[in-house]
């Protein structure tokens, strides 16, 4: 399935190729792009990890915090189904415990109608189906101009716009 | 009461154009029922057995005489000119049609109204004591903390998608009127030794079928603490509760399985690693939102206890509303009323449109404007001068509204059962509306006094009949709806307990005749003032048990 990302804010890039997951214990290529299981990349990522197109992808039930400080370029989370809401908390995780810079991935059962929620949580990369509408997306994406919470997407929670001197204090 | 401010129009504005761009694209087929399904749920849009359902938010249950006007008006416009009050201070709409529930949401918006987040798997509506603000036993007020709990879990970006739902509850008083031990999250506001304002903080309550009493998470957490706090604990439970049975994932059942102690231990671990003491509501904000909740200008008034005596001695209806409906107020010479939504043989919680519209006028003739709605599916009238009660009284008994028999056992709390749920395994509506008539006699209630009495159509408990001094249970028996008959549940933090199995399932009448074998038992038994759930304390539920079976 095609993979689209956040390009200006609430805009998104033309589809482009997605990478494979590799499954738990599969051989793994000398090139990618590819996305490695958790336990493979802690188990190579000496050398995985000068690999510019080869990343990671978590399952629901990985810790993300597991990737500790070597992080590399890509991460995928992927949604087994959208009603597993861990991903959310794992890529809080990723951005806001570990710093994670790198590109976020949401894969598979990833639902338009949580494009915000997503975003929010600090994915800038989702994988779409074949042929969808990224109008529904976009939308989706700028639905919401207020926030009441700060999350991994920074954008400015309403406490602090309602209160701009404390929040300029504390930064 | 709080008050939206252009942000928080905004996001309801937001919200609204949403849900009509999703409801559009269902009706042009864009969306398929299993697509649309968890969008509509998140907008409180059920599919009941004959039509949808929309549950409203009435965020911890307060409501301006505005807002309960346009609850009316939406009952009259887009239903059939009812609504009901449930167990969590919602109210509910049964008849709506799909296509008009964009304009219900917009009507909704207008009075600062909404159904975010009243199903689903997230943070549901954050209920609290009825009396907040007013109750003369009051430590501190949980109102702000529950408008700044509703601000974070509205649209929280991680916790849409958890386990399961998700529902705190907070009490501000001496006596726990919100059950803060049956909910995820049980807050109580209190004050520590140095006299700092805190919570202690309960996990891991609740009913369905697999009843718990919330084990203690923390003795105190500073008040300003508690939005970091509550993210750690939902952040926990998002990432470890079991997904692999919906039965088996609310955090009640992580918490029995890892126990209280890891789980205690993963929380704090969480909050300290993303910031601990240091993530705080801002002072200003706190402040801001209190403000709203301030004590408002009561006139200086003596108690009315002349009066009171003089009109309690000349109208024996009036004496008897008195005796139940009142609560001790804060401020003398005032008094916070309950209005009973239980009318002898009617359906609990339920309303009509011009009796919304007629409360409204009463709220603001009498109650500065102001109303509640409560677990109990009652209202109440919180800021009732004391001189103007028999006033008040004689108005709600134009009304059918005068009921007296709040904490009585007619003030029956009762889901809405097979007459509307898909899930239910029996009719509960009909089994109320039969206790309410067969005790509606008024000497009867007040000898047996204070007992509260729950009907749940099935073991999900929407009813709370595990709390119930007496609740009935309705179960599938070889096809044909039964009951079983469950004594002794305390839904007060004090001495919260569940309620026990009596014996077999029953019909509906044998049912009946056994609550009424309960209430002899009791008056046979009870020693000097004891209440039911005293002498059921003290006596065990063997006693009971037998005479049921002998009775049958």
């Amino acid at each position: 399935m095609p993979l689209v990302k956040l390009n200006t804010p609430g805009g998104l890039t033309a589809p482009v190729a997605d990478w494979p997951l590799l499954a738990e214990d599969a051989y793994v290529p000398p090139t990618g792009p590819v996305l490695v299981p958790l336990a493979t990349w802690l188990a190579g990522r000496d050398t995985l990890k000068d690999r510019p197109d080869t990343g990671v992808w978590l399952a629901a039930g990985d810790d993300a915090t597991a990737l500790g400080d070597d992080l590399p370029a890509v991460v995928a989370i992927r949604f087994a189904a959208f009603t597993d809401g861990r991903g959310y908390s794992q890529a809080r995780l990723l951005r806001e415990r570990l710093g994670f810079t790198g590109e976020l991935r949401a894969v598979g059962d990833v639902l338009v109608d949580q494009a915000r929620f997503l975003t929010r949580s600090g994915f800038d990369a989702f994988q779409v189906a074949e042929g969808s509408d990224l109008v529904h997306f976009e939308a989706a994406l700028g639905r919401f101009s207020v926030v009441y919470q700060a999350a991994a997407d920074r954008a400015t929670p309403v406490v602090a716009l309602r209160h701009p001197s404390y929040w300029s204090a504390a930064e | 009461m709080y008050q939206y401010d252009t942000f928080d129009h905004q996001l309801l504005a937001d919200r609204v154009a949403e849900f009509s761009d999703q409801v559009d694209r269902r009706l042009t087929g864009a969306l398929t029922e299993d697509q649309f399904r968890p969008l509509r749920l998140m907008n409180g849009l059920y599919l009941e057995m004959h039509a949808y359902m929309l549950r409203v938010a009435i965020p911890y249950g307060v409501l301006s005489s505005r807002q309960l006007r346009g609850l009316a008006a939406v009952a009259r416009t887009w239903d059939k000119g009812y609504g009901h009050f449930t167990t969590r201070q919602n109210i509910q709409f049964n008849w709506p049609r799909l296509t008009d529930v964009p304009a219900i949401l917009q009507a909704l918006a207008d009075v600062e109204m909404h159904a975010i987040q009243t199903s689903g798997a997230c943070i549901r509506n954050v209920t609290i004591d009825p009396f907040a603000g007013v109750a003369g036993d009051e430590i501190a007020d949980p109102r702000p903390w529950a408008e700044i709990i509703r601000q974070w879990s509205t649209l929280h970006p991680e916790f849409t998608f958890l386990p399961r739902k998700f529902k705190i509850a907070i009490s501000g008083a001496i006596e726990d009127r919100a059950a803060v031990r049956f909910h995820d999250i049980g807050l109580r506001v209190i004050r520590n030794d140095a006299g700092d304002l805190g919570f202690r903080v309960w996990v891991g309550g609740g009913l369905g079928r697999t009843p718990r009493v919330a084990r203690e998470l923390r003795p105190f957490l500073p008040a300003a603490q508690i939005l970091g706090y509550l993210e750690a604990a939902l952040r926990v439970y998002n990432l470890h509760g079991r997904r692999d049975n919906k039965y088996k994932a609310r955090i009640k059942i992580l918490v029995d399985e890892i126990g209280i102690d890891a789980y205690r231990d993963q929380v704090e671990a969480e909050w300290h690693a993303a910031g601990g003491p240091a993530l705080v509501v801002p002072e200003a904000e706190i402040a801001r939102v209190a403000d709203f909740f301030a004590v408002p200008d009561y006139v200086t008034l003596p108690d009315a206890t002349v009066e009171l005596a003089r009109w309690r001695g000349a109208d024996s209806g009036f004496d008897a509303w008195m005796g139940t409906n009142i609560l001790t107020h804060r401020a003398p010479g005032y008094a916070a009323v309950t209005v009973s939504l239980k009318p002898v043989g009617g359906i609990p919680g339920d309303i009509t449109a011009d009796q919304m519209d007629a409360m409204a006028d009463l709220a603001d003739r009498y109650s500065l404007g102001e109303l509640r709605a409560t677990k109990e599916q009652n209202l109440v009238l919180p800021n009732v001068r004391q001189d103007q009660l028999h006033a008040l009284w004689s108005a709600l008994r134009s009304l059918g509204l005068e009921t007296a028999n709040k904490g009585r056992v007619t003030d029956i709390i009762s889901c809405p059962g097979q007459d509307y749920c898909s899930l239910a395994n029996a009719r509960s509506i009909p089994m109320a509306q039969e206790i309410s008539r067969r005790f509606a006699d008024r000497r009867r209630l007040d000898t047996l006094g204070p007992i509260t009495l729950n009907v749940s159509g099935c073991i999900n408990a929407c009813g709370h009949h595990h709390v119930g001094n007496i609740g009935l249970l309705g179960v599938d028996k070889r096809g044909a709806e039964a009951y079983q008959l469950v004594l002794g549940g305390d839904a007060g933090e004090a001495d919260s307990s569940i309620a026990q199995i009596t014996g077999r399932a029953m019909t509906a009448e044998e049912a009946v005749d056994a609550v009424e074998v309960t209430a002899a038992v009791y008056l046979d038994r009870r020693q000097d003032a004891e209440t039911f759930i005293q002498t059921f304390r003290r006596i065990g539920v063997t006693p009971f048990k037998e005479a049921i079976d002998a009775a049958r």
